[in-house]
Parts: structure tokens; sequence; C-alpha cells
């Protein structure tokens, strides 16, 4: 469910503005006031009293929620209070600490803990804006990560995290289908297009460059392109084109047969997912394996909605947790993010219910009471078991997405 | 008892065109009659002595009330009293409080004041109206309550701007009756621009004819 | 004192209009050191150019603004014309002030889950009628011609150009002008025409600029109604600006010169059809000509200012159904079942937005509020009206897109210490809060007859007894709708608080679209109709206390 940037609403001049009016060069700076994780103690007596500005994605209530809860928790656990600043779109949060940085705050800043993952991660890692050295392998909740069956916590869209944020749950594409609609839903490109030539206007994507509409094109692309070891680099802008020949010539042919011929699209997932609601097209996606369940607990898809994924594999990711340099309460921000990583937090996140975001966990490395908590969940009708979920394929490098969305947008948007 | 009315050399142009003169003294209880056709600026003479010249008009010379430079004063302080063709009653007050609005400040005690709004509207037959909304009141009506308004802000001198081209034919004899009975019998000097002969000989004042002078 | 209220109130507006302006300009042109441009180049305005499908944009976006502006007036005048002092005519005029203080998305949103194919009205008419029993496969919301965005536009506009119709007809004397004509022999649209609306028009012609502004720059109605291949320039624009890569920024401040540009020639085009319309007035006034096809048009207007409002009103209807709705499936006419499940988990963290949006709204207007009025005053002590000189710079605030200034505004804040304080917000707010005021009020104000104050002057009242006795008191009606208009403007800003506010300050807006990005259809109908409760509340004041605080006078009521 977690979406980096989402649907393109407000600003995020902000960095443009700072720049240029400071102009100051960005230098790695080096706040002098990090705490350090691995004394743990003095982190928490540094957090006491604190309050953390945890700037996350508003859109979905049953996230808010959540995030209210933990915040309590950490209340009661530490004394640390935490208000989440909703946000809607997290470049906005990038273009912050920016702006902070070209005017010279280097510290107090408005950002304490953010909620990222992809490009925006690289941005600030490349322009020196988080909170070094390295913290989140330190933290105390770090050896229950499973980073032997989930490498994409280490790695951010091929971009290495180098601890510089925690992860915080996994997302994977998986495709839903009402069964009262349509029963056996295709499930490899080929049969998808197949199935809307007898069914014109069955089923759409959001439009790209939101984030959803831009992994269907990587889902696409990472199954028409021909050498599949080109998306683990750096766009090679001699080849792209032809690299995605292939893509545009599937997408070509299947526009026509899309939801209003492809002449407009769903501005965003909770768009298309409220068109399958209503009955306009059968087959739809999400990012959240239990996002389909938590949507019919929810009331928001009809309770024949089911879940699946594609034959060869799905896109998956992780999403993270990063601290600015500039954070105003660092010490308060480490443990909420390692409060995050518990057992607990983690637990309750992965309930349908609740959220139903995958944990980052290595259960088996877990006491027997929190693999209890696990074991416990009911992880909804719509939910596919871990060992249906099939393979997982990377996400490409972060250039790929943006040289996609350009290309899509010059092709299907500009008529 | 009031002082006469002087303007000395009073000389009003706009963009550099010469409007209108006058070098004349009016004295207590006398009429003096500015007549011509509209457009001529005849009532930028009365805004001119009152203060209220819209900037693009030059004015020269002196508006004397006895030996006080009027025209040196700020427009509230220059206590003459401004009658214009309409009513211009204060809509949101009631009769008696645009009445009471016009009572100087120095008259104190809501019962004096009131007394005094009383007193002007006996003065006028118009005794149970203190309470009325003017936007009730007949044409005559609201003539005599403006009428008696701007006499019991105690002025210098009146400056009467067409103040009877609005009534009709069967009121404005009573109308003007009643003004320039008022005036006289407070030894008030009086301004009176028109363009109605019947208002200038009802006045029984001097003239000045810019009709006749253009 | 009073002296220097122009002067401060042009530098609230404009100091924060005028740095942000300079942080487009200059990287527009290729000057931003940070992001490596350090000479004066066109090379921004050179990829802007080359983008695919910008001219669709640029003619989207001038196109819809100029017919819904259009749309918007003409309906507007032709129904006040037609019904002006009749039942109907005051049945509105009850709706629509309210319906004004209704902010743009939530109109929208509320449009589109009516009209669109799995929509309230679909669902009214299937399966009986349409023999549907899933959504037809019809492009109706977000067309490529964006006809349904000019529409929404167009409801959504015509509350706020009735309004200052409203302000001021009572200047214009409609009822006796309308006897005059009638008693020539005119029918009563003919007559209202050609003896009202020259007088009305000139009060109202600002406020249509600030439409056209506005309609040519609009967001989030075209996010929620309008085409998206292409979008009109000013969301591209705005996705252009919130890209990932920097580089793009410059591009999007040259798009924010273009879409300066596109506003302006809207405007300017409006401006050469106003000299030909009035040209043509007048030989038509001169004609003599008794009637004005005044069934039809009076039909005409009726019938589609009754669809129009009604279908915004039905909207927020919907709204409010979606907000109470358990499952609710098509084609259902309506939800299985209700709940107060959205309220119930809601309402307690909407209680602290509705505290924030007050303690920013209240304070800015009553200082936008007391500013206009010391300008105003000062004008009127002075005898001086300063509108040809100063009053473009009152506009510039309304008809710079937001985007195109506000990070410039962020900064100066940053500089100043004073972000993510609710003093930055309330200051940023003060931008667009304090031209509206003065737009609602300057011209009901300047129209006050200039001698009440001089009989005022002359019965010997100092300059501030005839300010607070007379002045104030004949222009209360015109204070107290400026007063909620700005209200409504403040509630509104979504861009300004967010960015000022650093995220921290959350008001019904920031947290409605915050919310409406996840496209919860309860969670959109309930934030709408909060956001709707605050302004609504404010204008149902201001047209209850001046009628209650003189409750026994009669003159002002306008049509009396």
């Amino acid at each position: 469910m977690f979406h980096s940037r989402h649907c393109s609403r407000p600003i995020a001049g902000a960095a443009l503005a700072a720049s240029l009016l400071l102009a100051a060069p960005f230098t790695g700076a080096q706040a002098a006031d990090a705490p350090d994780p691995a004394d743990w103690p003095a982190v928490l007596d540094a957090a006491q009293g604190q309050t953390v500005y945890f700037h996350a994605w508003g859109g979905e209530p049953r996230i808010n929620s959540y995030i209210a809860w933990a915040g309590e928790r950490l209340k009661e656990l530490h004394g640390v209070s935490v208000e989440q600043v909703k946000v809607d779109d997290t470049a906005n949060v990038v273009a912050r600490v920016v702006a902070e940085k070209a005017a010279g705050q280097d510290t107090g800043g408005a950002v304490d803990l953010v909620w990222i993952n992809g490009e925006n991660f690289v941005s600030l890692k490349k322009a020196g804006l988080l909170m070094t050295p390295g913290w989140a392998t330190k933290l105390p909740n770090w050896d229950l990560v499973d980073t032997t069956d989930k490498p994409a916590v280490l790695t951010d869209f091929t971009e290495p995290t180098d601890g510089l944020e925690s992860p915080w749950g996994m997302a994977k594409l998986v495709f839903m289908h009402d069964t009262a609609t349509l029963t056996h839903a295709p499930t490899t490109l080929a049969a998808l297009a197949e199935y809307l030539k007898a069914h014109p206007g069955r089923f759409t994507y959001p439009q790209p460059p939101n984030f959803h509409g831009s992994t269907f094109l990587k889902q696409v692309l990472a199954t028409t392109i021909a050498d599949k070891t080109k998306l683990t680099k750096p766009v090679d802008p001699a080849s792209f084109e032809s690299d995605v020949a292939p893509l545009f010539a599937w997408l070509d042919a299947l526009h026509p047969t899309m939801w209003r011929q492809g002449r407009a699209f769903p501005q965003n997932q909770p768009a298309m997912r409220q068109l399958l609601a209503d009955g306009e097209i059968d087959i739809a996606f999400t990012f959240n394996p239990a996002g389909a369940s938590a949507a019919i607990a929810a009331g928001e898809l009809p309770d024949t909605v089911r879940t699946f994924v594609l034959d060869g594999g799905t896109i998956g990711n992780a999403h993270f947790l990063a601290i600015p340099y500039n954070a105003n309460a660092k010490a308060g921000a480490l443990v909420l993010a390692n409060f995050l990583l518990s057992a607990e937090a983690q637990a309750r996140k992965q309930d349908p219910t609740i959220w139903g975001d995958p944990t980052v966990l290595a259960i088996d490395a877990l006491s027997d009471a929190d693999k209890a908590r696990f074991a416990a969940l009911d992880l909804g009708i719509a939910t596919l078991a871990p060992q249906q979920l099939g393979p997982v394929i990377d996400e490409p490098h972060a250039s790929w997405m943006t040289a996609l969305e350009r290309a899509w947008t010059a092709r299907y948007a500009s008529q | 008892m009031s002082e006469p009315l002087t303007f000395e050399k009073v000389e009003i142009s706009l963009a550099g065109q010469p409007l209108i003169g006058l070098d004349r003294t009016i004295g207590p209880g006398e009429v003096l009659t500015v007549m011509g056709p509209s457009g001529v600026g005849k009532s930028s003479l009365l805004a001119h002595a009152a203060g209220f010249l819209a900037p693009a008009f030059r004015a020269r010379g002196r508006v004397l009330s006895g030996s006080i430079e009027v025209t040196g004063l700020p427009a509230h302080k220059r206590q003459l009293g401004l009658l214009f063709q309409d009513p211009l009653l204060f809509p949101h007050l009631s009769v008696g409080a645009n009445l009471a609005f016009a009572l100087a400040p120095d008259l104190k005690g809501r019962a004096a004041r009131e007394a005094a709004v009383a007193a002007a509207l006996a003065d006028v037959d118009l005794s149970e109206f203190a309470g009325r909304d003017p936007a009730t009141l007949s044409g005559g009506q609201k003539a005599r309550v403006a009428l008696m308004r701007v006499l019991l802000s105690r002025p210098r001198a009146l400056l009467l701007d067409e103040p009877f081209s609005k009534l009709d034919a069967a009121l404005r004899g009573q109308i003007r009756k009643l003004v320039f009975g008022k005036a006289r019998a407070r030894g008030l000097p009086v301004l009176l621009v028109t363009h109605d002969h019947a208002d200038a000989e009802a006045a029984g004042g001097s003239i000045v004819d810019l009709t006749l002078s253009a | 004192m009073i002296r220097l209220a122009p002067a401060a109130t042009l530098v609230l507006m404009l100091a924060p209009v005028a740095a942000g302006l300079a942080g487009t300009l200059l990287p527009a042109f290729g000057l931003v050191p940070a992001l490596g441009g350090e000479t004066l180049s066109l090379e921004a305005f050179r990829r802007l150019a080359a983008q695919p499908g910008l001219g669709t944009s640029v003619l989207l976006s001038m196109g819809t603004g100029l017919a819904a502006t259009l749309g918007a007036f003409m309906l507007t005048i032709l129904f006040t014309a037609a019904f002006e002092g009749t039942y109907i005519f005051r049945a509105l005029r009850a709706l629509l002030s309210p319906l004004m203080s209704v902010p743009h998305a939530a109109a929208a949103f509320g449009l589109a889950f009516l009209i669109m194919p799995s929509g309230f009205a679909m669902r009214l008419l299937s399966p009986w009628a349409s023999g549907a029993t899933r959504p037809p496969d019809v492009l109706i919301v977000g067309d490529p011609a964006g006809i349904a965005m000019t529409f929404g536009l167009m409801a959504k506009e015509i509350p706020f150009l009735f309004l200052m119709v409203l302000a001021a007809l009572p200047q214009a004397d409609p009822a006796r002008a309308r006897r005059v004509a009638a008693s020539f022999g005119y029918a009563p649209v003919a007559g209202w025409l050609k003896t009202v609306l020259p007088r009305v028009y000139p009060q109202i012609r600002l406020p249509v600029f600030a439409v056209i502004a506005y309609a040519t720059s609009v967001v989030d109605v075209a996010l929620i109604l309008g085409p998206t291949t292409p979008p009109p320039l000013a969301v591209r624009l705005t996705g252009w600006m919130n890209d990932a890569d920097l580089s793009l920024r410059f591009m999007a401040s040259a798009g924010a010169l273009l879409q300066l540009g596109v506003s302006l020639a809207a405007i300017a085009l409006w401006i050469v059809g106003e000299r030909v319309l009035a040209w043509l007035g007048l030989r038509w006034i001169a004609s003599g000509g008794r009637r004005a096809a005044d069934r039809s048009l009076a039909a005409l207007s009726g019938v589609l200012m009754s669809v129009l409002t009604g279908a915004l009103l039905l909207g927020l209807l919907v709204l409010a159904l979606w907000s109470l709705a358990g499952p609710w499936r098509f084609p259902d006419a309506l939800p299985a079942s209700f709940t107060l499940a959205t309220w119930q988990h809601h309402l307690a963290a909407a209680g602290a937005t509705i505290g924030t949006t007050l303690v920013i709204g209240l304070p800015v207007v009553a200082i936008a509020v007391t500013l206009a009025l010391a300008c105003l005053e000062n004008e009127t002590r002075r005898s001086r009206v300063l509108r040809h000189r100063s009053l473009p710079l009152v506009y510039l605030p309304l008809i710079v897109p937001q985007i195109a200034f506000l990070f410039g505004l962020q900064i100066l804040f940053l500089m100043a210490g004073l972000h993510d304080t609710l003093v930055a917000v309330a200051l940023a707010h003060m931008v667009f809060v304090i031209p509206y005021v003065l737009l609602a009020l300057s011209d009901p104000w300047r129209a006050i007859d200039p001698r009440y104050g001089h009989v005022a002057s002359a019965l010997g009242a100092s300059p501030g007894r005839t300010f607070w006795r007379v002045r104030l008191p004949l222009a209360r009606r015109a204070v107290a709708t400026a007063a909620a208009l700005g209200f409504a403007v403040s509630v509104a800003q979504y861009l300004p608080t967010l960015l000022i506010g650093g995220g921290r300050t959350a008001t019904v807006t920031t947290e409605a679209v915050a919310l409406a990005s996840g496209g919860n259809r309860r969670l959109v109908g309930l934030y709408a109709l909060l956001q709707m409760a605050l302004p609504f509340a404010a204008f149902a004041l201001a047209a209850v206390i001046p009628a209650v605080t003189f409750r026994h006078r009669r003159e002002q009521e306008p049509g009396a």
C-alpha cells in the first residue's frame, strides 16, 4: 500500500527556491548531535520527552490509525510522543529537507522520521541529507530482520541502504479479480490481452507516473525485455528505445481493448480498486498482498474478490524509515524506528483488519511468544499464503522508472 | 448671534479652466442665491466651503465666518450646515438617533439629549417620530428631519445644494418657507445654489446668475 | 496610522509574491547555481516547447477556463435579469451563498460521484431504465476536451459571481430601474440588461478576471474532472514541480511563466470581448428594442441554473450518502446499509483540525478586514480613489498561479525563522485572503454615497466618528460578506498551509486532500462535508448578523 510518490498534487519546489535564493552547496554535513544506537540506554534517555514528527503518506485511514496506535505505545513504553504529519507525496518531504539544508537549518529540522523508498531515498542519500553514520543495523531489533530471504531490506531499488534507512514492510505486486464476474483469472500477460479482446474495457492501470501505474509498466518490462540483466543497471540511453520496444508494442495492442479504450486512466490505486468495486473492471492490482482482504474487511470490495500472481513472478520491494540529517528528535526517531521493527508492531501491522502489510522480520528468529503473534493472524480470505506468492522480481534500477514514465507520457498522454 | 459668511476672492478651476468665482459677504439672516444650469460648477463652491472639494479641482481664496477662516479648518470643525437635494438621513439610525448624531457632544446627559431631540421634532410637527425608521417617512417628513438635524448641529451658516428639487410641487413651497424661516429666525447666513428661479424668488435675497455671465 | 494602511497591505500581499516570483523567474532562465545553472539561457523554454502535447495543454487551460467563466457569467447575468426580485431568485439567493463556500475539490468530487458511469445518476436509472447491471464504458468524466471539467468549474464559479452581483445590485437600484424600463414598454430581461447591467458590470469586472485567472490555472478540479492525456497546463506543471528529478524544475519554472501568460492572455481576450460587446450593447440600447427573446432566455437561464445548482446540491448529497454508506455496489440506488462507522472513526481527529483551521482563519480574517477597511477609509478621507494605480497589484496574488510563487514564500519564512509556525501559515493565508476581502469590499464601499460622509462631517462628526457611526454601518453587509468570503478562502488554502506549515499544521483542507488522495469515497464524503461546514457557518453568520443588528431598518435591504 505504500506510495512513495503518490498522485502528483502539490509542488515540491521548495528545494528549487531554497537553492536558488541561498545557493548553498550541498556538503555531507555531519550533525554533531547524532545519537549512537549502539549505546541504546543513552538513546532511550535522550528520547524521553521528545516529540517525533513522523512524515508518512496519509491517504489510507487504516495506516493512520496504525501509526496513532504506535504513538500511544511509544508514549507508554518510552515517554516519546509521535505526531504523524500526513503527506500526500513523499517528494514534498524530500523537498522540505533540501530547502532546510539550503536555508542553513542544520539542526531542529521539521522532519524527524520519514516513510520512504526508491528514488526519494536515493535523492536524499546522494545529497547527503540523511543521518549518518548508518544506524539501522545497530538497532536492538535489527537481529530479527530477515536479511536472507528478503534481500530487498538491504537494497532499495538496487541502491544499497547502508543502514541509512530501516526496513518497515514488504510489498509485492498481486492482482485482484472479482470471482463473481471472472472465475478463472488470466495469469500471464498474454492471457490478459486475450481476455480483454473478448471482454473489452475490463482492465486498466493507474496513469504513470503514478507509482502503481509505473510498477505495472515495470512488471511488463521485466517480462518483455530481451536482456533482463540490463534492469539492474542504470538506463542506457543509447539502447533504451529498443529495450522498451516490446513493452510499448504490447501496450499499443492492449490499450484499444482497455477501459475507456485507453483514453483515460484512473489516477491512483484506490481509484482503480474502486472501479473493481463498481464492476467497471474485472481485474485490478495492489502492492500489498493483503490489500484485497483489508479492503474486503473495510467494506470497500465485495467478499468475492480474490488475489493471484502472474506466472514467472511479480515485482516486489521493501519500504523503509529514514531520519534526515537535521532531524530535531533523532533519539526519539530511533526509538520509534526500533519499536516499529518489534514483533509486537510488525505482527499488528500484518493483521489485515489493522493494515495487512507483510512483515520484514524472520519469523524463525522470534521467541515462541512472538511466533505465536504471527501464527494467530488470519491473513484474510483473499490473501495468498506466502508460498503461493510466487517468485519476486526485483525492482529495476531507479532510473528505469523515470525513463519509462517519460516515454509512456510522451506516447500516450500528449495528443 | 451669527456672524456673516464671506467668500473672499474664491475661484474654482478644473484642469486649469476657471469654473466659477465668488467674492461676496452674506449677512446674518440673508440668503445669497447662486443660479445656473448644471455643470457650471456651482456645487463645487459649496464643496470648497464645506471642505469636500474633489482633488481634481483647484480652489483659491478664503471662506470666513465672521473673522474665522473656515477654509483653514478640517471639515468637521467648520460648522457649516449642508442640505442636499436628498435628505440623506442615515438609514441605519432611527429618526431620533439621526438628530442625536448632530447634537454637540457638550450637551451631556441622556435625558437632556433626548429632550433636545424631542423639542426639535416637535418644532416641525413630528413629535412621535423619534423611534421611526427613516425609510418609513414621507418625502416631506424626511426633508423636515434633515433640516432639524442640520440646525441641531448649531451651524455658523447654511449651505443649500438644490435642496428642494426632488420635492413635489405642493411640498416644495412649504419646505422652502420652513427652511428660509428657520434660517432667518436664527440669523444664519445662507448660500443657496439652484437652477430653479422659484427657489431664488422664494429666498428673496440677492442673486448671482451664472447663466447670464457664462 | 491609517495613512500607512495601503502600504502595509500591499507589502503583506506583495512581498511574498515578489519573492516567490523571483524564485520562478530566475530558474526559468537557467539561473540556479545550486542546480548547475549559472548562465542565462533559454534552455528551459526550449525543453518546455519540446514537451509533447504542450499546445493541447495550453489550449485546454485557455479553453476550459474561458468557457467556464463565460458560461458562469452569462448564466448569472441572464438569471438575475430574468428572475431578480422574484421568489425563485430569493430561494436561489439563499442557496448560493452557502454553495459558494463549498471548496472546489469537494464540489468536483460531488459532481464526479454524480455523473460518472458508475455514479449516482446512473445508479438511479439502472437497471430498470438503462438495462445496465454494470456501469457502461463511456468517457464522461475526464473526457479529452475537458467538458466535464468546464461544467464543474462553471457550477462552482456561479455562486461566486452571483454573490458579487448581489453585492453590487443595491447600488444599481434595480427595482426602480426595472419599473422605469417597464414603463417605457421594456420586457424584464431587456430592461434589466439595458438599465441595470451597465451599472452592475463595472463592479463585478475584477471578480470576473479573478475567475478567469483561477479557472485557467486550476489544479484540483482538473485532477478530479479534467482530462489526463494530456492534462491542462497547470496540472502538468504541478507534476514537473513534483518530480524527484530536480532538473525538471527549470522547465517547470518556464512552464509557470507560460501559465502566467496563458491566464493573462485569457483575460486580455475577455477584455477584447468586453469592448466588442459594449459597442454592440450601446447600439442595442440606442436601438430602443424592447425585448431580448425574453421568454426563451428566462426559461433557458432558469432551467440551466436549476440543473447546475441541482447537480451541485445533489453531488453534495451523494457525498453525504457515501460518508454514511455501508456496502454500496453498482447498480444499487442506495447503499445496502447505512453506518456511522466512518464518522465515528474520524470525527475526533477532525475536531483538532477544525480547531487549527479556526485559530488560523479567524485572526487572518480579522486583520484582513481591518486592513481593507483602513485602506478604503484612508482613500475616502483623502477623497482619492487609488484603484487605477494599485488595483492591478491587489489582483496579483489572484492572477499569478499559486504554483508560481509558493516556494519562494516558503524560503522567506525559513529565513525569517518563522517556518512551521501558525503565524507563518497565517501570514501566507493573508496573501490570498486580503485580495478577496478587498475585492469583495471595495466596490460596495466606494458605492456608498459620499454625501453621507459629507453630511456627517458638516454636522460636526470627527473622521473617526463618521467612520464608526456612518460609513461602517452603511457597509455592514458588504463587510460581513467580505469577512465570510475571506474565511472561506482561508479554509480552502491547501498548498500554502502544507508548505509553510511544514506539514505540521493540519487544517480541515490539508487533511481532506491527504485523505482524498487515498480515493476512499466514504472519507472524501466526510471531509468534503466538514470542509463545507466551516465556511457555510461563516456565510450564515454574515447573512444573519447584519440583519439582526439592524432589524428595524429597511432601506439597505437590496431590492427593497
